[in-house]
């Protein structure tokens, strides 16, 4: 049972938020349908009945504790990780280095978070991760594009087991004064960049003019990069009670994670763009693939993990 | 019951679905043919049909194949009960043994059939060369659609040769119907068909 009264405000505050987004959804439905057309209003409302089942899944998982934690973003990796296979070209001789990278690999970067071994945690997948794939594929026999096929899948096992795989990690940090609370943490991670996501799309839909990037991503504006950035600060910087953060520093730490989120959002896009796909895949309605959902999470998860470690954690035992 | 579960577990394992690009998902005799490059592609292809669909629609399979193992045995006499041909007979095209014939009573019997024209999985990319079979199909019975289907990246979630799957996610693109011209060659037929699923490629 969850008795920390922060993280029932936090889980609260998420449902709140989606009763809110709910009920608003449905007096705009007209504006919208008027304004932007049906198909914007229908995925509007698929996108908020998807963060409804996102949601719960995430709460369900925290009153599960650290393993029912860990199990859920190993599931999510798995879920992205093979999304950007299937999109990327891997030729038949690569067939058992992928079963590795499925079964073996991945499952034990999780499994590392769960036995705390740091110092293997964080280089097993940079180093061991990278030579075990050209090691497996090299004995087939087959040097058609093999620097491509091979960077290509470890490029995959950064972005979808590597980074992902640092937002459980969280819970095992030591950090000062805050024993037991590390999960709170993690859903500041969440709440923030997805937030960053949501106001993006928002200030964008609103008021976006000025194109960032249009050949990667047509939606992508300096209005709704700022805008969204600003009201996701604001929100952090709200949140800050929920953290080991002061105000200014959670306020600064949200900015790194929208800045860092909005780069992992484009360059996932612009991966997209090469290969000539819109979404990852159909798994989460109104959203696309599980991989266009964790974009941004992706590249922020990291650099948030490293300020919260170097910053709060004076023993870094983890 | 131990079909529809064995669906379900094929469904998932490769992430397959059905997308009906140029030909609507219809309760009505048809003849799929597909390109064969794993050994999941005849049981994902009957899977992903709606079941009422499924039940009326056998896979034309090699005898040798399907009776080679206890576990395909299995699946081809409990689940989908597929028509098994020789490949090694030799009999006349008036034998009732023949091939071409035994599709045939099958279609008259009502039932809507699968059939890899390739002959066997082909382990390079595109389609290898069609067998003849599918022209004879075509002129005996010009009612019944012949709908091309792209199977894509089974192969990749088992290729040949492989026992181990990989976690990739397939599709099975349905494409427009063919027919056939009033005195089409053979060869003209078949390239036709051929590029009807390559043509699938890219939707």
């Amino acid at each position: 049972m969850i008795t920390d009264q922060e993280l029932q405000a936090c889980i609260l505050m998420i449902y709140g938020l989606l009763a809110a987004a709910t009920i608003i959804s449905f007096f705009l439905e007209k504006t919208i349908i008027a304004k932007r057309g049906m198909q914007t209003f229908i995925n509007i409302r698929q996108r908020i009945n998807s963060w409804w089942v996102m949601m719960t899944v995430l709460v369900v998982a925290i009153f599960l504790g650290k393993i029912g934690t860990i199990i859920l973003f190993a599931l999510i990796s798995f879920l992205a990780l093979r999304e950007y296979i299937t999109m990327t070209p891997t030729r038949p001789a690569d067939h058992r280095a992928l079963f590795w990278v499925f079964f073996i690999l991945l499952p034990y970067q999780y499994l590392l978070i769960g036995l705390q071994w740091y110092g293997m945690f964080s280089i097993f997948i940079p180093v061991y991760a990278f030579l075990i794939v050209p090691m497996r594929s090299v004995l087939k026999d087959d040097f058609d594009r093999f620097l491509e096929r091979t960077a290509k899948i470890q490029w995959g096992m950064m972005v979808c087991v590597y980074f992902i795989s640092h937002i459980p990690a969280l819970l095992y940090l030591e950090v000062d004064n805050f024993q037991g609370s590390n999960v709170k943490l993690l859903l500041f991670l969440i709440l923030v960049s997805q937030m960053n996501d949501v106001f993006q799309y928002m200030v964008g839909k609103t008021s976006g003019k000025t194109k960032i990037a249009p050949a990667i991503s047509p939606n992508k504006t300096v209005e709704g990069f700022v805008g969204g950035m600003i009201l996701a600060v604001l929100f952090g910087s709200m949140l800050w009670w929920a953290t080991p953060f002061t105000k200014f520093q959670a306020a600064v730490i949200s900015a790194a994670i929208c800045l860092v989120g909005f780069f992992g959002d484009l360059t996932m896009s612009a991966i997209k763009r090469d290969r000539g796909v819109k979404d990852y895949s159909n798994l989460i309605r109104g959203h696309g693939g599980m991989l266009d959902r964790i974009d941004s999470l992706c590249f922020a998860a990291p650099v948030y993990f490293h300020i919260v470690r170097y910053y709060f954690s004076s023993t870094q035992n983890f | 019951m131990i079909g529809e579960m064995l669906c379900s577990i094929v469904k998932f394992i490769s992430g397959a679905h059905a997308r009906w690009v140029d030909c609507p998902c219809e309760d009505k005799q048809r003849i799929y043919f597909a390109n064969h490059s794993s050994h999941l592609d005849a049981f994902v292809l009957w899977a992903v049909l709606p079941s009422e669909i499924r039940q009326k629609t056998k896979v034309v399979g090699a005898k040798d194949y399907w009776e080679k193992t206890g576990l395909r045995r299995f699946i081809s006499l409990k689940v989908y009960n597929p028509l098994l041909i020789d490949r090694n007979q030799n009999v006349t095209p008036e034998d009732p043994r023949h091939p071409i014939n035994q599709i045939l009573k099958v279609l008259e019997d009502a039932y809507s059939i699968i059939i890899f024209p390739e002959g066997t999985r082909n382990a390079e990319e595109g389609v290898k060369p069609f067998k003849s079979g599918i022209y004879y199909l075509a002129l005996k019975k010009p009612d019944i659609e012949l709908i091309p289907v792209y199977l894509e990246n089974l192969n990749r979630i088992l290729p040949k040769g492989e026992i181990l799957f990989v976690p990739i996610i397939g599709s099975v693109v349905f494409g427009s119907p063919i027919k056939i011209y009033p005195g089409e060659s053979k060869e003209g037929f078949l390239k036709r068909a051929e590029e009807a699923i390559l043509s699938l490629e890219e939707k």
